[in-house]
């Protein structure tokens, strides 16, 4: 497998006049979390679909684990895990009846199904809910559950497709628990993402996607880097203000102060988050300048891509 | 990780994957009855009520051309009633394993995709059985007396045949409208379709024009077809297609399987567009 997990190169899409990917590539390593960041309608879910056999590409190549994702689609599927928006379990049947039906499925046979039904509801901490109809779960326990589904023969690459949207903070802490559970037994996970910080928390690599192609491929801290990690934000009431804001600001801080005249802003970028932001909120209330709004800012995706692109993720430029 | 061996047999042959992949998802199918088994009763509901209404309150002043009791020609008329609206449940099955993921999920596994479908097929079959049995059973207790032996075999056989060519409609539905809301809908277009056949009303006591294409409705010819079998041949009209009724009921399934298996396998496999 030469160590790749995932490689795909100048993979194609088109959906009509839509190129869904666009000379798309990827590499993931074997035994690492790698995260594909990107807006709605980038292009995230098609690769997946793609690399797990769902949907046929129309151009370029791909491999997982070591086979082509055309001429051995059956192989892949025997080593490949998939959860996420668009594969999911019964809900009519109950947690245990759900894997033991896709272990048999996956031909393990009733006894083995069973058994290894029962292991992965006590994983995936579900044994007290397990003969409850799956539609009387919470959010976090489907997400678990269909985790659960996708780990029945301890795939070697698992897609997690936005594992996480549309849930809880809770809910979301309990599936990234699972997924580096995961990873520490030896899974390749490909996890697409809107959240940077999704991305950030499990992912050692990765890769910003575009308009179906990718536009970047770095390090969570080297994406960070680019967008120069946290800011302290301030907005004034009064235009006039600014001058000042920026003088208390540029002395507190480390880094050079951006002032947004229209917007009545002034941001620069911290390290020591928490002194930087009492040290700014005192001052400022000392020198008696009113003060609308004080806040620390975590970089997001839309800073990623303003920077990598010099336009916002469409939902953005909707709003 | 694990302590279970998730080694998979590959002795297998292809077609006993199939075979027991096509069991599990009949499994599945079954399952959902026993956990939600108010289903059945919705879904017999409206044959139920439809027999309690036309029989007994509409009951005396339907009449059945040439003479006879309407009851004869209501029961069998119920039966295929209950088959046609068949196809709804189909349809909404697989449009809510589609829309929420399900039929992907199989699809990303290394079983047989075509189980997806013949497994449905079978699950909705063994359903049509115990609809029928319920639906005779009901009309046994109201006074309907068939005859026994090959004939009621047969009878039963034939209800089955268009049940079956109806999965098949359902399927390529199912994979069609774009969301389970919408299959609710379907009732709206079935129910006219089975009223304007000879279920209720024989096609010879309609408007010339409406009569012919009754009669001409592939599932009047299973009504008058198991009336005939069932030893209680009323209501039967001139034109050929009712003379003809034993071999149309065998011949519209094929003509509708034709149609619509095409149909549906060509649905199923636009999923991996």
């Amino acid at each position: 497998m030469d160590g790749y997990a995932v490689r795909a190169e100048a993979l194609e899409k088109r959906y009509g006049e839509k190129r869904a990917l666009d000379s798309f590539d990827l590499e993931v390593r074997e035994g690492t979390v790698h995260g594909l960041l990107g807006p709605n309608g980038a292009g995230k879910t098609t690769a997946v679909r793609i690399l797990s056999t769902l949907i046929r590409l129309d151009g370029g190549s791909a491999t997982v684990a070591g086979l082509d994702v055309v001429r051995q689609a059956r192989e892949v599927r025997a080593r490949i895990g998939l959860t996420g928006q668009y594969a999911a379990v019964d809900e009519v049947l109950t947690g245990r009846q759900n894997l033991e039906m896709f272990g048999r499925l996956f031909h393990l046979g009733g006894r083995r199904a069973r058994l290894r039904a029962a292991e992965l509801l006590e994983q995936f901490d579900l044994t007290d809910a397990a003969d409850k109809g799956v539609g009387k779960y919470s959010g976090g326990m489907r997400r678990r559950l269909d985790l659960a589904a996708s780990m029945i023969l301890a795939p070697a690459v698992l897609f997690l497709d936005e594992p996480t949207t549309g849930l809880d903070p809770r809910s979301r802490g309990e599936v990234w628990q699972s997924v580096r559970a995961l990873v520490a037994g030896g899974t390749t996970v490909l996890l697409t993402t809107q959240y940077l910080e999704e991305a950030d928390r499990l992912a050692s690599r990765i890769t910003v996607i575009d308009q179906g192609r990718a536009i970047a491929d770095d390090t969570p801290d080297g994406l960070k880097n680019l967008v120069g990690g946290d800011r302290i934000e301030v907005v004034v009431a009064e235009r006039s203000d600014i001058p000042q804001v920026v003088k208390v600001v540029a002395r507190v801080t480390d880094g050079e102060p951006e002032a947004d005249e229209t917007e009545l802003r002034v941001h620069a970028p911290v390290t020591d988050r928490v002194t930087a932001l009492t040290e700014v909120a005192r001052t400022l209330q000392d020198e008696g300048v009113r003060v609308e709004d004080i806040g620390l800012r975590r970089p997001s995706l839309d800073d990623v891509f303003l920077r990598l692109t010099g336009h916002r993720t469409e939902k953005e430029a909707a709003a | 990780m694990s302590a279970t061996d998730l080694s998979t047999p590959s002795s297998r042959s292809g077609t006993y994957w199939l075979l027991a992949d096509c069991w599990n998802i009949v499994r599945r199918g079954l399952t959902h009855y026993q956990r939600q088994p108010v289903n059945i009763a919705w879904q017999l509901g409206f044959p139920i009520l439809s027999v309690l209404l036309y029989g007994y309150v509409f009951g005396s002043a339907m009449t059945v051309p040439g003479g006879g009791d309407y009851k004869d020609f209501l029961m069998p008329g119920m039966f295929v009633m209950t088959m046609a609206f068949g196809f709804i449940n189909t349809a909404t099955v697989v449009v809510h394993d589609s829309t929420k993921g399900v039929i992907d999920r199989f699809r990303s596994m290394p079983m047989a995709s075509s189980a997806v479908v013949a497994g449905r097929g079978v699950t909705d079959l063994i359903v049509a059985c115990a609809e029928l049995a319920i639906m005779m059973l009901t009309a046994l207790a109201m006074g309907w007396r068939p005859d026994g032996g090959f004939g009621f075999l047969a009878a039963f056989g034939l209800l089955l045949w268009l049940r079956f060519a109806l999965i098949w409609i359902g399927v390529w539905l199912g994979l069609l409208v774009p969301n389970p809301e919408a299959a609710g809908g379907l009732f709206a277009v079935a129910f006219p379709l089975t009223m304007i056949s000879s279920i209720f009303v024989a096609p010879q006591l309609m408007p010339d024009w409406l009569g012919w294409v009754a009669a001409w409705n592939p599932i009047s010819s299973t009504a008058a077809a198991s009336r005939e079998l069932f030893g209680t041949p009323v209501g039967g009209g001139d034109s050929w297609v009712e003379q003809h009724a034993l071999l149309m009921a065998g011949v519209w399934p094929v003509v509708l399987t034709a149609i619509f298996l095409p149909l549906a396998v060509r649905r199923f496999r636009k999923l991996s567009r």
